[in-house]
């Protein structure tokens, strides 16, 4: 009776909390998924177009005007949405998948097959994503391919550790053992009880990972790990802007608001998704 | 032959450690036996090794042989979780301390409820949900719809421990363990939560084991006890001869703490 009341003052404002946060989360993405599916279909220059004016500032023809080679800026930016967007979903993807797969396993494992998961995703985890990024682009050379292949596996590890946590977790919890008591068959628990509390943590902890996966390529791409131009990644941008900072602030600053912009939304819309997921933190009918 | 035999039964951590040693009771069908105890003695794991569900790394040893009418006689020390698996809920089952955490925090009440009085009965749809309201209903839940609904944490302390006991009746099991049903429950709940466990428990002539460390709590459920202190079973007997003549110095200590806290135990004593 009490925790009903307790529950009730601290729904309310939760709810218009989280119907705002997922809409800002969709707006913002929404607007970068926007440009990157119009860059499929059009752009205003081709991208390795160099015949314009250099570091020309915001106006027309180049809205936002131009890079130190007289590369139309907004080309650029347009582009990298698409790639940020293709390694952040890659990434996920790949990592997300290795990572909830051998983290499940050494979740559900006995103790020496736990064990070796465990030591091996120390390892990983010790290992620096960018040494990881260095060999893979020493054995594939620089793609889009590579960096997505880097950051995804980087990101196995690291989703995989989480995992077998929240699979320990949920394990020793008493409402698995109650439903076992009941003569609930294994499998049954596990598709019934497991899984659907542990997805609510992994999703926003994968929506992290989706930032911190564009944030990575950014990085790869400011060191050239990342791909080659003439398909410039925010990254790039950023690395080839630096030295023209204070003469052409634009080149510098929109791929860098663009990158938080992305990140930004898709925290929000994970942080809105996991309240949808877990009643406990949402407002009742 | 009884329907739970526990002879010599220990249960050893992974490190070695004797949690529970040589503990021996029988139970007969539709009887009731009282498990008493100070926390950490072992009687949530004497539980769970009837269970044949010892957290990772423990190990049984000893026999528990369970013979419930229609299903095979086992012993559950060295069954396979098939075999188990057939005997939870139908030979025997738990209601946990800890109505909160005994309860899946994000399934709805009701379909908590489906899962073994579906599997119980066959049920299904709209048959299954009436089963729901109905066995809400019959653990006196006011607003059965209502909390067949609701998350456990949208419902109260009692009325998640009614759930719970709701879920353990619903498997319609021979042999019913309450490990300290009441603990959590405030005072005026637990007598209430008590009564009901009580007259559900005659009605269907189930055999109960009940868990607590309360002298107090078991005299209103059972008249037989087992003493456990740190894993072994110090004394047992019928409680009113416990409570006027405890023999063993720890049951004393028992009976003067709960006479101390408790006056209901003095009726028990006339
Ligand atoms: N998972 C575990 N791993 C290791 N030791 C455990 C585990 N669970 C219980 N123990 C130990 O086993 C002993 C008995 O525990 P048990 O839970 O059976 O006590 P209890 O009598 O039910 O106590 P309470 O009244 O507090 O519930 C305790 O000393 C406890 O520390
Ligand atoms: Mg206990």
């Amino acid at each position: 009776m009490t925790a009903v009341t307790e529950a009730d003052a601290l729904r309310t404002p939760r709810r218009s909390r989280r119907s705002t946060t997922l809409a800002i989360g969709c707006v913002l993405v929404g607007m970068i998924v926007a440009v990157a599916v119009v860059s499929f279909f059009w752009v205003p220059y081709d991208p390795a177009d160099t015949s314009g004016d250099r570091l020309m500032p915001p106006g027309l023809p180049h809205l936002f005007g131009t890079d130190k080679l007289g590369r139309d800026l907004l080309t650029q930016l347009m582009i990298g949405a698409r790639i940020a967007l293709t390694v952040g979903v890659g990434s996920v993807a790949l990592g997300g998948l290795l990572g909830v797969a051998g983290g499940l396993a050494a979740g559900f494992a006995t103790r020496w097959l736990d064990d070796t998961i465990s030591a091996l995703l120390d390892i990983l985890i010790a290992f620096p994503t960018l040494l990881l990024a260095m060999l893979v682009v020493a054995v594939r050379q620089a793609s889009l391919g590579s960096a997505i292949l880097a950051i995804g596996l980087a990101m196995s590890a690291i989703v995989a550790r989480l995992t077998r946590v929240l699979v320990k977790r949920v394990l020793s919890q008493d409402f698995i053992t109650a439903s076992r008591t009941s003569g609930t068959s294994w499998p049954r628990v596990v598709t019934e009880h497991v899984l659907p509390n542990i997805w609510p943590t992994l999703l926003v902890n994968l929506a992290l990972q989706l930032g911190l996966a564009v944030l990575a390529e950014a990085s790869l791409s400011y060191l050239g790990l990342g791909p080659p131009p003439p398909n410039a990644s925010w990254g790039s941008m950023l690395q080839e802007a630096q030295a023209t900072v204070l003469t052409s602030p634009v080149g510098a600053i929109a791929p860098g608001v663009l990158l938080v912009v992305l990140v930004i939304g898709v925290n929000l819309i994970a942080d809105g998704l996991r309240d949808v997921a877990d009643p406990t933190r949402r407002r009742t009918r | 032959m009884s329907l739970l035999d526990v002879t010599g039964l220990g249960v050893r951590s992974g490190q070695g450690r004797e949690l529970v040693s040589d503990v021996s009771f029988t139970l007969e069908a539709g009887a009731r036996l009282g498990l008493i105890g100070e926390s950490g003695s072992g009687k949530s794991l004497t539980a769970l090794a009837i269970m044949g569900l010892l957290p990772t790394g423990m190990t049984a040893s000893g026999s528990v042989v369970l013979d419930a009418p229609g299903l095979p006689r086992t012993q559950i020390t060295g069954a396979t979780e098939r075999d188990l698996n057939g005997l939870r809920g139908r030979a025997v089952t738990v209601v946990f301390q800890e109505p909160l955490t005994a309860l899946d925090p994000l399934m709805r009440v009701g379909r908590q409820l489906a899962e073994p009085l579906g599997r119980r009965h066959g049920l299904r749809g709209a048959a299954l949900r009436r089963a729901v309201v109905a066995a809400l209903e019959e653990v006196r839940l006011t607003e059965p719809d209502r909390i067949a609904r609701a998350y456990p944490h949208e419902i109260s302390g009692g009325q998640r421990q009614r759930v719970a006991i709701a879920m353990a009746l619903a498997c319609e099991p021979a042999l019913l363990i309450a490990d300290e049903p009441t603990t959590a429950l405030d005072v005026t709940v637990q007598a209430e939560v008590l009564a009901l466990l009580d007259g559900l428990v005659s009605a269907r002539g189930m055999a109960l084991l009940f868990i607590s460390h309360d002298l107090a709590v078991i005299s209103r459920i059972t008249d037989h006890v087992l003493v456990l202190r740190d894993g072994r079973a110090v004394e047992a007997g019928a409680v009113r001869d416990i409570v006027n003549a405890p023999r063993h110095p720890y049951t004393r200590s028992l009976v003067d703490s709960a006479r101390e806290l408790d006056s209901p135990l003095d009726r028990i004593t006339l």
